[in-house]
């Protein structure tokens, strides 16, 4: 599983670093980025989908991978 | 060094064309049809507006009235958002809906930029101020506050009931505010009054409504000459050594800034402390379980700020159209209402509860596309550090009397009388 973070939607509201803080951080201001290259552990994939799901402006995507 | 002379005293005169727009009638007094005549500065609003909102959502779900020169009130969650991406449409060149629209040519810059700002320089102006409210640099903030709010509680020694929005709430972002402005302490008082004049007084004639407006704008005049002879480290002087496409900022937009700065950091977090306590007050089981897990208030305050969204925005209507089953005029107002829209039943489950652990919480309290609060970390750190401290230091408190609870009118709602019982 894989978090992005579409920067055209992404507002910096910062729910994803709030919420997920191992998967996001934010930049010189405030917009949410993507730690690494958004790989996501299994023990941070419940966090990965609140981060999805509180975003205000669904500019997070989660990419399954099989 | 060249002196500064962008603040010499001829730059008023230029503010003083600002004042050249469109006056209209004001028309107050009981509402007859909150779909027909609505007016979010009325009693019966101030006091409860949800249920207004929620039967308008049901059966409008866009209402509209002739007070204010004409204005439209969405409901609905997609409305409200729909018109706040749409700024090609929707102008904010004045965000708070009076009977006064500044002249036209205002935009794209407003009186307060960036939240009065429309494209393509709203993005410049909002760039300049958000490396300083992201959330590493508010953090920094969060020891002083702790510090602050824990004195407040400290005079209520002795005291059996305290009034959490006077002696409480509203303490706590205007000391933050002005300790980021490097402004003194001791004028908290002409804050309040600056704030109710501009978010409170909108029903006032419009002259005098602009002679309250300059009297902020001549304080603010003021603090930039304190920081011209005496650079600091701190928003002032940031901002008045700020340059925008290779030059200084144009003084009304230095000023403009501060006002926004100053203005919508004090109202808005001070409401949203205020009715989180409020809430707390009177539901005995959220409060216990608040003291039983503490871990659950992030998650809380997220709640908080969904169900009691203190703000509302306004936009004008930039030409005729129909608009989701509605005849908008050019100039009509939108009031922007972020609470209605956070009370969708279409858009959340209980959305008329409140539900502390709600782990889903698409909420727009802090508005959605480009004007998104800039002071939300902000906020949100000081609303968590501001119930944090209440909690573990006063675990148990009622409303002494739910008769004597007020709330502010207009765009920016909260508890303004708020005596609760400590002991």
């Amino acid at each position: 599983m894989k978090v992005q973070i579409d920067t055209e939607r992404c507002q910096g509201h910062g729910r994803c670093y709030d919420l997920a803080p191992g998967l996001f951080g934010e930049d010189d201001e405030g917009y949410g980025t993507v730690l690494g290259d958004g790989t996501t552990p299994t023990g941070e994939q419940d966090n990965a989908r609140l981060a999805v799901l509180n975003c205000p402006e669904h500019a997070i995507e989660l990419l399954e991978e099989g | 060094m060249a002196v500064d002379d962008r603040f010499a005293e001829d730059f008023r005169e230029t503010r003083d064309e600002e004042y050249i727009g469109t006056r209209n009638e004001v028309i107050t007094g009981p509402v007859a049809d909150w779909a027909t005549d609505f007016s979010h500065v009325e009693p019966e609003w101030s006091a409860d507006p949800y249920p207004i909102q929620d039967d308008l959502r049901q059966r409008c779900p866009i209402a509209h009235t002739n007070r204010f020169g004409g204005a439209w009130l969405p409901t609905r969650y997609e409305d409200v958002a729909a018109i706040a991406y749409d700024t090609e449409r929707f102008s904010s060149r004045s965000i708070i809906m009076s009977n006064f629209r500044p002249p036209r040519d205002l935009a794209p810059v407003g009186t307060a930029p960036p939240i009065s700002s429309d494209p393509p320089f709203h993005h410049d102006a909002r760039k300049l101020l958000l490396p300083a409210f992201t959330k590493a640099v508010v953090t920094r903030q969060e020891p002083a506050t702790r510090a602050f709010c824990d004195s407040l509680i400290d005079g209520f020694e002795g005291r059996d009931v305290v009034d959490a929005a006077a002696d409480y709430a509203q303490h706590i972002p205007i000391r933050v505010i002005a300790d980021m402005l490097g402004f003194p302490p001791e004028d908290g008082p002409q804050f309040r009054e600056f704030v109710e004049d501009l978010l409170e007084g909108i029903n006032l004639p419009p002259d005098e409504r602009i002679e309250r407006v300059s009297r902020l704008f001549d304080y603010l005049l003021a603090q930039v000459h304190d920081h011209l002879d005496r650079p600091r480290d701190d928003l002032t002087t940031y901002l008045i050594n700020a340059e925008l496409y290779g030059q200084k900022l144009a003084p009304d937009v230095v000023t403009g800034a501060m006002a926004l700065l100053l203005i919508a950091g004090i109202d808005t977090t001070w409401s949203a402390i205020g009715a989180s306590l409020w809430h707390l007050a009177k539901t005995p089981g959220d409060r216990e379980r608040l003291i039983a897990e503490p871990e659950l208030l992030p998650t809380a305050l997220e709640e908080f700020l969904r169900a009691y969204a203190p703000v509302t925005m306004a936009r004008l209507v930039k030409q005729d159209m129909h608009w989701h089953g509605v005849d908008m005029k050019a100039e009509d107002w939108i009031l922007l209402s972020f609470p209605a829209a956070n009370r969708d039943p279409a858009q959340f489950d209980r959305a008329g509860e409140v539900v502390i652990d709600r782990a889903v919480n698409r909420h727009a309290a802090f508005g959605l596309g480009i004007h998104r609060c800039v002071g939300s970390h902000l906020a949100r750190m000081e609303l968590r550090v501001a119930l944090e401290a209440w909690l573990s230091r006063i675990p148990r408190f009622t409303l002494a009397d739910p008769a004597t609870v007020t709330w502010s009118a207009g765009q920016i709602r909260g508890p303004r009388t708020l005596p609760l019982r400590i002991r």
